[in-house]
């Protein structure tokens, strides 16, 4: 069973023109999908180029590109890590100010059926509230996706040294 | 390997041009005439003043790539790009040796992905990594990360013993960790450096950084032996790369010393040699011959006529002398013993004078050998005894490295040792 999702997930990379290379995400076996008509989404998305901001305590970023190889849109409701307390799907808008500000978005990230949705510094992106312990530079953190069909995808990637990503909070900090 | 594509395309591109150019000529000359012209613009060696009609369209060198992945690591067999920038750098007291792995992973995946041509993982400037040029990233081990690592050193892993020419300066000597950035873009090297150092801030700090150049791409035909900044024609004794002989001289086996870790890596020896231009120029053309046994117009031997001529240490001259000096530099470095070889790959620097002086020159001195004790240090003892080039050359920086051998996909560099 983990062998053929595993082949399924090298094909769909393989499809979409990228190259895992050492400390690259990889994606996670996860079960194949159950229902007969539309695939699940866990079975159609990817991730590349997947990398977590260091962070002594406190609070963390996750970035990357979801990679969508299926025929319909789906979305990312939720997100979860052993190594937070509470991981938030971010956007970044422009406040009443004019200034920059992160804040949960409301109804999820998107990928387009056939695209991608990238998660970057500066815009959206994952983010980690309450760490459990600091997130090293060069250790491999996993996470794990919700998507709207109630499917899941968990990524693995490394942690990066960042000096940027330091927007301000709506709330918070 | 460089890719080929890009030669490909360029030579197509030319031969396209040609052939526009030979359009517009039928029109006004005869036949014969526009086939004589085809034959000499299809003459390779054609100088120059025959084809004033067609300029050379230059050929784009940013994307040729050179593997990462392999069983030795990239940049020493590699034909020596224009420019390297080399960085020792300090382990921070709290890297153990989990922080060595974790460290050497990122950094193999920052390699990895820029020498193809690839941004890093959380490249702030993604833009410039999209030119490789055939950048080359080597990482080499000083005694110090692998004693922090809980490693086996190899006998040879310790500083040079010392040389009574040696004048050494601790900002250019030692070090933990050696990063060899190279490619024939400068952009690229800053790039990849910067990128590089990020990711070792939070295990070590910048020791010193050496930068270096040889001829631009292009400006002469790629593997003509570099020319160092006394104008000497530099590293004609080298074994070719993909000789069994180069194999020999310098992939460590990892059997002859207790480290297995090291089989298929090598050792690096980088010294910065000061050249002092001032008293060069006090040399005559002659006496600068005679002190490397070169010509200096091709680097022949004093008793050949080509560059790769075997030098004949027994020939004289009229009054009985040795054609090539007892003294001189190669004679010097040369041994009966085939054990006393290394490979060079050096750089020359030119940073900015201080003082009063005109000139801060000199070589990266790079040499690669699979054992620093049976190679290169009974070669140096014996330029240290006796060589004229001395008069003109001063050490001021030694370093030694163990290159731990290449990775393969999905492994880092120093998995051998770390994982």
């Amino acid at each position: 069973m983990n062998t053929s999702t595993t082949l399924r997930l090298a094909a769909l990379v393989a499809a979409a023109g990228l190259t895992l290379t050492a400390c690259a995400a990889t994606p996670a076996p996860t079960p194949p999908a159950a229902s007969q008509g539309v695939a699940e989404a866990s079975t159609v998305v990817t991730i590349t180029d997947a990398w977590f901001k260091a962070a002594d305590e406190g609070m963390s970023g996750a970035f990357g590109t979801f990679n969508n190889a299926g025929a319909d849109d789906v979305t990312i409701v939720s997100a979860s890590s052993e190594v937070a307390h509470m991981v938030e799907l971010h956007e970044t808008t422009e406040n009443a100010s004019g200034e920059l500000e992160m804040r949960e978005v409301k109804g999820g990230f998107t990928i387009p059926a056939g695209g991608s949705f990238a998660l970057e510094p500066g815009a959206n992106h994952l983010m980690f509230m309450g760490l459990m312990a600091p997130l090293q530079a060069g250790a491999t953190v996993e996470v794990t996706v919700t998507f709207d069909d109630g499917s899941t995808f968990t990524f693995e990637a490394p942690v990066k040294d960042y000096s940027g990503a330091n927007e301000n909070y709506e709330t918070g900090e | 390997m460089p890719t080929s594509g890009t030669h490909d395309k360029a030579a197509r591109a030319k031969a396209t041009r040609r052939q526009f150019l030979l359009g517009g000529a039928v029109a006004g000359v005869g036949a014969a005439a526009v086939i004589g012209l085809d034959s000499i613009l299809n003459r390779p060696d054609t100088p120059a003043t025959a084809t004033p009609a067609a300029p050379e369209i230059a050929t784009i060198h940013g994307g040729e790539t050179v593997p990462f992945y392999g069983r030795h690591q990239a940049g020493i067999a590699t034909t020596p790009q224009a420019h390297a920038t080399l960085i020792a750098l300090d382990l921070r007291e709290g890297s153990d040796r989990g922080a060595l792995g974790r460290m050497m992973r990122l950094l193999s995946d920052d390699a990895a992905r820029l020498t193809q041509g690839r941004a890093a993982l959380a490249d702030s400037e993604p833009e410039l990594a999209v030119a490789p040029a055939r950048l080359t990233v080597t990482f080499g081990f000083g005694p110090g990360f692998v004693a922090r690592a809980g490693g086996t050193a190899p006998p040879w892993l310790a500083p040079l013993p010392p040389f009574t020419v040696d004048r050494l300066q601790p900002e250019f000597s030692d070090g933990d960790l050696l990063l060899q950035i190279a490619s024939d873009d400068p952009l690229t090297v800053s790039h990849t450096a910067r990128m590089l150092l990020k990711d070792t801030r939070s295990f070590a700090t910048v020791r010193w950084v050496q930068r270096g150049f040889r001829r631009a791409t292009g400006t002469e035909a790629s593997g003509t032996t570099m020319r160092n900044l006394f104008g000497q024609v530099d590293g004609t004794a080298n074994v070719a790369p993909g000789t069994a002989e180069f194999d020999k001289v310098v992939w460590n086996t990892g059997s002859t010393d207790t480290a297995a870790w090291m089989a298929g890596g090598t050792s690096a020896v980088v010294r910065r040699i000061h050249m002092n231009l001032d008293t060069w120029d006090h040399l005559d053309r002659g006496g600068r011959e005679q002190s490397v046994g070169r010509t200096l117009a091709n680097g022949a031997p004093l008793t050949g006529r080509n560059e790769h001529d075997e030098p004949d240490f027994e020939a004289k001259t009229a009054i009985g002398f040795p054609v090539i000096p007892e003294f001189s530099h190669m004679r010097r470095a040369r041994s009966d013993n085939p054990d006393e070889q290394i490979f060079r790959r050096a750089y020359n620097y030119d940073d900015a004078p201080e003082g009063t002086e005109i000139a801060n020159a000199g070589l990266v001195f790079i040499a690669f050998q699979a054992d620093v004790d049976r190679q290169f240090t009974p070669m140096q003892r014996r330029l240290d005894e006796l060589d004229l080039l001395n008069t003109w050359t001063t050490p001021i920086g030694s370093s030694v490295f163990a290159i731990p051998p290449g990775c393969a996909e999905g492994g880092f560099v120093g998995d051998t040792l770390l994982a």
